[in-house]
């Protein structure tokens, strides 16, 4: 708790003072979705459908980023050819 | 220094209008609702009009109003709504938002009694609902001073240590219907009065230091995210400590604008009459303390000393100054125009008794509940109050703590 601010030291009207992507949202997952790279055919629905912009694409390769993927599983449901398995955390 | 007004004769709701218009105010939203409708239309006719550069929203409901000004206030614009009862009601969820998003918005509630059964008719149910969402409360007694208090409510609610909004209330019909002969200041002193709305500045590390407390694309911030219990309760105290700040930001503003317009509001919070030397008075809102005090001004005539206090700003509530006002005095009676439905008596009792608790000796306090829906309080129905004031205070005997006036058996 010691890196907690106090009241009178942050900002009113409760706007943040970190950027969002300081507050890693990905802590609630309770299956996590595995590429299975050898599957993958690089069609990037899953980029496409994710509705937390968790996927990532580097020219090459599909990943997720666990800092804030939900563990949905919407990516594996849309995966036409089954290379993404949600696996219990 | 004083400068020479013009009289007009208005309304109470006209005179909102006419402030809102001087008050150079970006935005407007509002929708109608008996008996605050006039407002809003003569507002709209300003707009119309050309008279002001207004953006006017007609909204399809309160809620949607007063989400209107909360944007509208969010990048920094001065924004005014109005409305009364169900339209207050309606707005419900957005009162909070507005007041924790510290957005100085003023709104004019026209007092009316909550449905049901529906009644158009002034009582204060409706402004003493959200007598704890952090809005800042001004009860009018008169046109006059509605018009004087709108001007004012623009400066507290946007001063720097407050940054929270203001309702300025204003009995249903009594005053938003009734012609009074009302002073206007001419439009640059009121423009120069108001100045323009300055936003406040935060600290934000990732913009490199201290910025506007606005919506700007250039320096973005993020209003009203989620907020659990590791910083609620830390945002709640900044919004303690603001309505704390303003008492004397209250009396100070009011103060300030005497010296333009000659008139003020006892001292902004509480407003006295009789009570140098009174054993027996009473706690009173709005346009009944008219009334109240010509009782008094009788009263006093034939021996009785009898005196009142007219509750100006009930948010903040006005603690200290109450107790010393009203130090002398052994019986109060307070007049409350609202409900109690299931408490120990209605809101305004009920904080009175909570300020004298430590106060010795402590004075009798009584809650006398009046002009629910519209009924009216007539001098014999004060003076019942008085009489029977005056029996506690030479008895000591208490019938019942809470009593009824003006309703039939």
């Amino acid at each position: 708790m010691s890196e907690l601010k106090g009241w009178r030291e942050v900002p009113i009207a409760g706007v943040c003072w970190k950027l969002s992507t300081e507050f890693k949202t990905g802590d609630w997952r309770t299956f996590k979705p595995i590429i299975d790279q050898n599957k993958c055919i690089k069609c990037l629905m899953c980029w496409v459908y994710c509705p937390d912009e968790a996927i990532k694409w580097d020219g090459e390769k599909v990943s997720v980023n666990y800092d804030f993927c939900k563990g949905c599983g919407i990516c594996a449901n849309e995966c036409p050819v089954k290379a993404i398995e949600m696996v219990l955390e | 220094m004083m400068v020479k007004q013009k009289v007009m004769g208005l309304s109470g709701d006209e005179a909102v209008a006419w402030a809102v218009k001087q008050c150079d105010v970006d935005m407007v939203a509002a929708y109608p609702i008996t008996p605050q409708t006039i407002i809003v239309e003569r507002f709209s006719e300003f707009v119309a009009n050309g008279e002001v550069e207004t953006e006017f929203v007609a909204c399809e409901s309160e809620h949607s109003a007063l989400s209107a000004c909360v944007g509208a206030a969010a990048v920094g614009a001065r924004t005014f709504t109005a409305t009364a009862a169900n339209g207050l009601a309606l707005m419900w969820e957005i009162v909070y938002i507005a007041s924790s998003l510290r957005l100085p918005i003023v709104m004019a509630i026209v007092n009316r009694a909550l449905s049901g059964p529906i009644c158009i008719h002034c009582d204060h149910g409706d402004s003493m609902g959200c007598r704890d969402a952090s809005w800042i409360q001004l009860y009018c007694e008169d046109a006059q001073e509605v018009y004087d208090t709108v001007i004012q409510a623009f400066r507290i609610g946007e001063h720097p240590k407050v940054q929270l909004p203001v309702m300025v209330m204003l009995d249903g019909f009594v005053l938003s219907h009734t012609l009074q002969n009302v002073k206007i200041l001419p439009d640059e002193v009121v423009k120069e009065f108001v100045g323009v709305r300055k936003p406040v500045e935060v600290e934000i590390p990732y913009l490199g230091g201290k910025v506007p407390l606005v919506l700007d694309p250039e320096k973005p911030l993020t209003f009203g995210p989620l907020d659990l219990y590791n910083y609620y309760y830390e945002h709640k105290m900044q919004q303690h400590e603001a309505m704390e700040n303003a008492r004397e930001v209250i009396e100070t503003i009011n103060e300030e604008y005497s010296k333009i317009s000659g008139r003020k509001y006892g001292n902004g919070l509480i407003e006295t009459y009789g009570l140098e030397d009174a054993e027996i008075a009473t706690i009173v809102l709005g346009s009944t303390a008219g009334t109240v005090r010509s009782v008094v001004k009788q009263l006093r005539k034939n021996g009785i000393k009898a005196g009142v206090l007219r509750l100006r700003t009930f948010r903040p509530f006005p603690a200290k100054e109450i107790v010393e006002a009203l130090k002398n005095v052994k019986v109060i009676g307070v007049l409350d125009r609202s409900g109690p439905f299931g408490g120990y008596g209605a809101p305004v009792f009920l904080e009175t008794r909570a300020i004298f608790y430590d106060e010795d000796p402590r004075p009798v306090i009584v809650n006398y509940v009046y002009g629910l829906g519209g009924r009216d309080m007539h001098p014999g129905l004060v003076k019942q109050v008085y009489d029977d004031l005056q029996k506690i205070l030479e008895t000591g005997k208490i019938e019942r703590h809470i009593k009824f006036i003006g309703v039939r058996e």
